[in-house]
């Protein structure tokens, strides 16, 4: 069942150096409960193709469909959680309050906030840090703080817009390991923007190698790897094979360009 | 229960080298080079009075029968103060520090006659400046919370009305760039010609000066949320006023206090030059009138401090609760 469909979308910004194509005729479809990375150079409108998805930018040409509905209104229908490349938590509320936001303003009873909370908390592995305030807590544990966040209020489909940029090798393996974990659990659909090409490979049930200028396609790779993904699979045969053509993949759209 | 009494008891001396260790460390970490400060400051002070008071001292001195040089009171009369100190060294030292109405009292005529006003006199005599800083802090609270109410109200709506940034920020400019003492007289006349006069006019010139600093504060730090923090919340789809509590505000805290320390400030320079043009016979501002009127140094000085001693005061208080909140708030500084 298709849960995302983009069908010749366009972007362009209108800048004071002239239109800058930052997405160009891009098709794509996501069924649900996919885990879907989008990788290429930095311009190349990933994130901008994700903020589509979440109805913060506009496209100026084609169509988009986000559980079929235009992303404005999937947006009001509180259809994704969106996790930012920094953490962002309100550094005035506690874990728990920050967990809380989304739910206050959609408005949820006071007995679901709190188990709700409680859930979202023990699913990222924070149990127990529900007082803390962000800054008490490290750059990991604080974006996990933010996933549990978009992971409170339910939605069926997760954006994650480079979540583990900003961390460091080790931590991001053992987040990622756990965001596999918790994909398995939740079911959820999720697309994931990075640069990272072993992250999106052992993450990805289908990687969307993208080239800059104008930002597009260039391939769509459908892995082969079994669900069950230990981290030293990333020593196996096939995922260096996959790894190795999202590289080619990503040469070609800079020769390209 | 034993009835021996415990030689040292647990945690006995605790308390006490704990404070000692804060008092070293107070000492070492700012205290001991704020007093050095402070100490350079008087001694400065001290020393410029011998020049600033020599031509009285040297008066005093010829009029007793000491010789001084020059001898002739018109050639002194063209001679500057230090020149007059350098000619006549003890005489002048001598005479700098005990005048009644000297051009620069010494520190300790200051002090004492603050002293003397504040601890000394009953607070309700108009003698006290206990009673004239009460005077004039009322019109000041008055005025602070006008201005600060009128500040932020006009930030919220600076910050959700592109309309009202381009009216509003200009003209708030403007207005502080009045000197207040050429408008505090028209503010006075103006009210007094509807029938207002009293605490309300001075409040008036104080809020006139308070909500600037709180203006400019607020929109600062309404805005203050980044363009992540508000994406976020379009993507709950959060409503404007939901924004503004949740995200807006809290985060405008730090900067609200930054300009209410300011803003008070500010309220109490207005309240003082509010009370200047009106003959007032109360409060800090006629104080230092009635001072300057016949020549009470003396007690120009000391209302002077009176009014430094309750700005630091209030200035203080505003940054206790602001601890208090930002720390309730989680907001570590």
């Amino acid at each position: 069942m298709t849960i995302i469909s983009a069908k010749d979308l366009n972007l362009t910004f209108q800048t004071n150096d002239g239109p800058v194509h930052a997405l160009k005729d891009v098709n794509l479809d996501v069924s649900k409960g996919e885990f879907v990375s989008f990788i290429g150079p930095s311009g190349c409108g990933k994130t901008t193709f994700l903020r589509c998805v979440a109805g913060l930018e506009t496209p100026t040409g084609g169509t988009l469909t986000v559980d079929g509905m235009t992303p404005d209104e999937a947006r009001r229908a509180r259809a994704y959680g969106y996790v930012f490349q920094a953490a962002g938590l309100y550094p005035w509320r506690t874990i728990g309050g920050n967990i809380r936001l989304p739910l206050e303003i959609m408005g949820y009873s006071a007995a679901e906030k709190d188990r709700r909370v409680k859930e979202t908390l023990e699913l990222v592995d924070l149990a127990g840090f529900e007082q803390k305030y962000p800054w008490q807590l490290s750059g990991g544990m604080q974006q996990r703080a933010s996933i549990a966040r978009a992971l409170s209020f339910d939605a069926d489909i997760l954006l994650m817009d480079e979540p583990f940029g900003a961390l460091d090798e080790i931590v991001r393996d053992r987040l990622n390991e756990e965001l596999l974990r918790l994909w398995a659990r939740t079911e959820k659909t999720m697309l994931f923007v990075t640069h990272s090409i072993p992250e999106a490979v052992y993450l990805s049930t289908k990687i969307v190698v993208m080239s800059p200028r104008p930002g597009r396609i260039s391939d769509v790779i459908d892995s082969p790897l079994p669900k069950e993904r230990p981290l030293d699979i990333r020593d196996s045969r096939e995922f260096i094979e996959i790894a190795h053509r999202v590289r080619e993949g990503l040469r070609a759209g800079m020769e390209a360009a | 229960m034993s009835d021996t009494a415990p030689i040292a008891g647990q945690g006995a001396g605790v308390g006490r080298s704990g404070r000692v260790a804060l008092f070293s460390r107070a000492l070492a970490g700012g205290l001991a080079p704020v007093l050095t400060v402070v100490a350079a400051l008087i001694a400065f002070w001290y020393l410029a009075c011998i020049p600033m008071n020599a031509a009285q001292s040297v008066l005093d001195a010829s009029r007793a029968g000491a010789v001084v040089s020059p001898e002739s009171p018109a050639e002194r009369r063209q001679m500057g103060g230090l020149a007059l100190a350098l000619g006549n060294p003890g005489i002048a030292f001598e005479g700098a520090y005990s005048q009644e109405r000297a051009r620069l009292p010494a520190p300790h005529q200051v002090a004492a006659e603050l002293w003397n006003s504040t601890a000394r006199i009953a607070p309700t005599s108009p003698r006290s400046l206990i009673y004239h800083a009460w005077v004039t802090l009322s019109a000041t609270g008055l005025g602070f919370l006008i201005g600060t109410g009128l500040g932020i109200l006009l930030a919220v709506g600076i910050v959700h009305s592109r309309v009202m940034d381009m009216s509003v920020m200009p003209w708030a400019i403007v207005s502080q760039t009045i000197p207040i003492i050429a408008i505090a007289p028209m503010i006075i006349v103006v009210l007094y010609s509807i029938g207002i006069q009293g605490l309300v006019p001075k409040a008036v010139i104080s809020a006139y000066l308070s909500f600037f600093p709180v203006i400019v504060g607020m929109v600062k730090g309404l805005r203050s949320p980044d363009a992540m923090q508000l994406d976020l919340l379009a993507t709950y789809g959060a409503s404007k006023p939901e924004t503004f509590w949740k995200l807006r505000l809290p985060a405008s805290t730090p900067y609200l206090f930054a300009s209410l320390k300011i803003g008070f400030a500010a309220a109490l320079i207005g309240a003082i030059v509010g009370e200047l043009p009106t003959g007032a016979t109360a409060g800090l501002g006629a104080r230092l009138l009635a001072g300057s009127y016949y020549g009470q140094t003396v007690q120009i000085w000391s209302a002077l401090f009176a009014a430094a001693i309750l700005a630091a005061l209030c200035v203080g208080l505003i940054g206790m609760i602001e601890r208090a909140l930002l720390g309730r708030m989680g907001m570590r500084r």
